[in-house]
């Protein structure tokens, strides 16, 4: 199991045009490249997709094979339970430390939640969560979570 | 993989008596010539007999060079009109080829050669290659389209008459293009500016730019840019040059610039160039923008007088750090017909190509004008592809990378425009020439 705090996201640039997610969706159904949390932002002319993959790797080759750029984005994902407030809570120490989050998303895990966000020091992040007592996935828990 | 600086550059000629000949000589020699000629359209073109004399001009008034502007001028439209072979100055026994125009726009026209006119046509693209530093040993990889278009058969014969080898491919298939330039060790390939940087592109992203031989690359039948150049030259680390022709005149190798890159050298002891004002067709000074017109002087099968290329460029007699005196004529802005004038002001799409290379990458030097017209006010919308190095999966970098290239974009063309940005590699590569402009309006 790899020690990395940190995993990689498979982020897609999307052409507003029709189709167009179709093809990636389809693209890493045939690849085998399961979806375990996804993200689409949208802007007037493109959308950004965001995506933890089972294997970010072969999702970015199988994309590029059908002539889809994607590219491999570090980002921290934490486990936050159902408790009514625990995000805030994460946010909170996050706010705290001076931290500045570009995005952020959110998936559900069974017993748990989790949440993904991108910042421009992971590492910090990472000790700041640590430290008030956050889980933080591992890259081979996070790809494989929902499985 | 084999570009040479200019400092360790040794200049080699093909004809060094023509090229750096002086400017008394050459005009004697032309002078000569274009009596020839005059005489002969007036004894065998029946276009030409009529329009010297709706001019009131006889050959004998043609007493030299200086004399061309009582000449009367020949356009397109004349060429359509005397489709196919109405303008022969021989008999149609004596053309041992004919080539047609690319087709960029309207129908075709057909160019005729007698078999002296192929060897000066072969002569003359030679004389470019040996200016982009190939000589006999050399290995070049046409891929340039091969058929009526003058680009494949032009460059395969200036390779033959160089002694050269030429490796005939034609265009498309571009992994195919890859494979065989790497087999056969092609020192030199030869397409359209815009192949040749997906090309280019292709060949990095192979991981093969280092495998091939590849010393050069002759370039043309569109408008590009110095900037473009620049990126093919460091893409695959080689020398490019510029090649212009017309079939209308010959085919690539009217004329070709020079390891110095200022201006193409232009085979004027063959086709004589004036530079004209397009408003009333006088004559242009040095280094003034006008319309380039071209005199065939030594051409049998189809001679023009003063035709028309509607290509804008300027023109610079003095003698060239390459030691040659053939004057040249600035590369290209583009043909008065790609010019679009876009809430009054002209744009050409030469000049989003360098407005787009001078962003250092951000930004691939592949684009498409789409021009619209919405409440009566023309709306110039620039698709830009996105370069896979700057692609961010954060929203606010590539906001601020679309509002660069609009401001960068702005300041090029002084009107302001709509970017879009695609996907890498989502603009159509041409195999051909490339297609930059889509103009939706209904003018």
């Amino acid at each position: 199991m790899s020690m990395s705090n940190t995993v990689q996201q498979l982020s897609v640039f999307l052409e507003n045009r029709a189709g167009r997610l179709d093809e990636v969706l389809k693209a890493l159904a045939k690849g085998g490249v399961n979806i375990v949390a996804l993200s689409l932002a949208d802007t007037s002319d493109y959308g950004m997709l965001r995506m933890i993959v089972s294997d970010p790797h072969k999702g970015r080759v199988v994309l590029k094979d059908v002539g889809i750029t994607a590219m491999l984005t570090d980002v921290i994902a934490f486990r936050v339970s159902h408790d009514t407030g625990s995000l805030s809570k994460a946010m909170h120490q996050l706010v705290e430390g001076e931290i500045n989050i570009e995005y952020m998303y959110a998936f559900a895990n069974g017993e748990d939640a989790a949440a993904v966000l991108k910042s421009d020091e992971p590492a910090r992040v990472v000790d700041i969560l640590v430290g008030s007592g956050f889980q933080v996935y591992s890259a081979d828990e996070a790809y494989a979570a929902n499985v | 993989m084999a570009k040479v600086l200019l400092e360790d550059w040794k200049e080699q000629y093909r004809d060094e008596k023509i090229e750096c000949m002086s400017r008394d000589e050459m005009t004697a020699l032309q002078s000569e010539r274009l009596v020839k000629q005059v005489k002969n359209v007036y004894e065998n073109v029946a276009f030409y007999r009529r329009k010297m004399d709706d001019l009131g001009v006889e050959p004998g008034d043609i007493k030299g060079i200086e004399d061309i502007s009582k000449l009367p001028f020949t356009t397109k439209e004349d060429l359509r009109n005397n489709y196919p072979f109405g303008l022969l100055a021989v008999p149609k026994e004596k053309i041992a080829r004919v080539q047609g125009t690319s087709g960029t726009t309207g129908k075709l026209t057909l160019a005729s050669y007698t078999e002296n006119d192929v060897k000066t046509w072969g002569e003359c693209v030679a004389r470019g290659l040996v200016m982009a530093g190939l000589g006999s040993e050399d290995r070049i990889h046409v891929c340039y389209g091969y058929g009526l278009f003058t680009g494949g058969m032009g460059l395969d014969l200036g390779a033959q008459a160089l002694g050269a080898m030429a490796i005939p491919m034609s265009s498309g298939n571009t992994k195919r293009q890859l494979m065989c330039m790497e087999d056969f060790g092609a020192t030199a390939f030869a397409c359209t500016p815009s192949y040749a940087m997906y090309l280019a592109e292709a060949a990095k992203e192979a991981g093969i730019v280092d495998r091939l031989q590849i010393k050069a690359s002759i370039n043309g039948a569109e408008p590009w840019t110095d900037e473009m150049r620049l990126k093919i030259e460091e893409t695959m680390n080689i020398n490019s040059f510029d090649i212009y022709g017309l079939c209308e005149i010959t085919g690539p190798g009217v004329a070709m610039d020079c390891i110095h890159h200022k201006g193409l050298h232009v085979y004027e002891d063959h086709f004589y160039p004036e530079v004209l004002n397009p408003a009333d067709q006088s004559a242009c000074a040095d280094g003034e923008t006008g319309e380039l017109v071209f005199t065939t002087l030594t051409k049998e099968g189809m001679p023009l007088l003063r035709y028309r290329t509607k290509d804008l460029t300027s023109i610079d007699h003095s003698p060239c750090e390459c030691g040659r005196t053939l004057p040249r004529i600035q590369k290209f802005t583009g043909r008065t017909d790609d010019m679009k004038v876009i809430r009054g002001v002209n744009v050409f799409p030469t000049q989003v190509e360098s407005a787009l290379l001078s962003m250092g990458g951000q930004v691939a030097p592949h684009y498409m004008l789409i021009v619209d017209r919405e409440n009566n006010l023309d709306v110039l919308t620039v698709m830009v592809e996105v370069t896979e190095e700057y692609f961010s999966d954060e929203i606010r970098k590539m906001e601020a990378l679309k509002a660069k290239v609009g401001a960068v974009l702005k300041q090029a063309l002084g009107i302001s425009v709509k970017v879009k940005l695609v996907e890498p590699k989502t603009i159509q590569r041409s195999e051909g020439k490339a297609k930059r402009v889509i103009d939706n309006r209904n003018l």
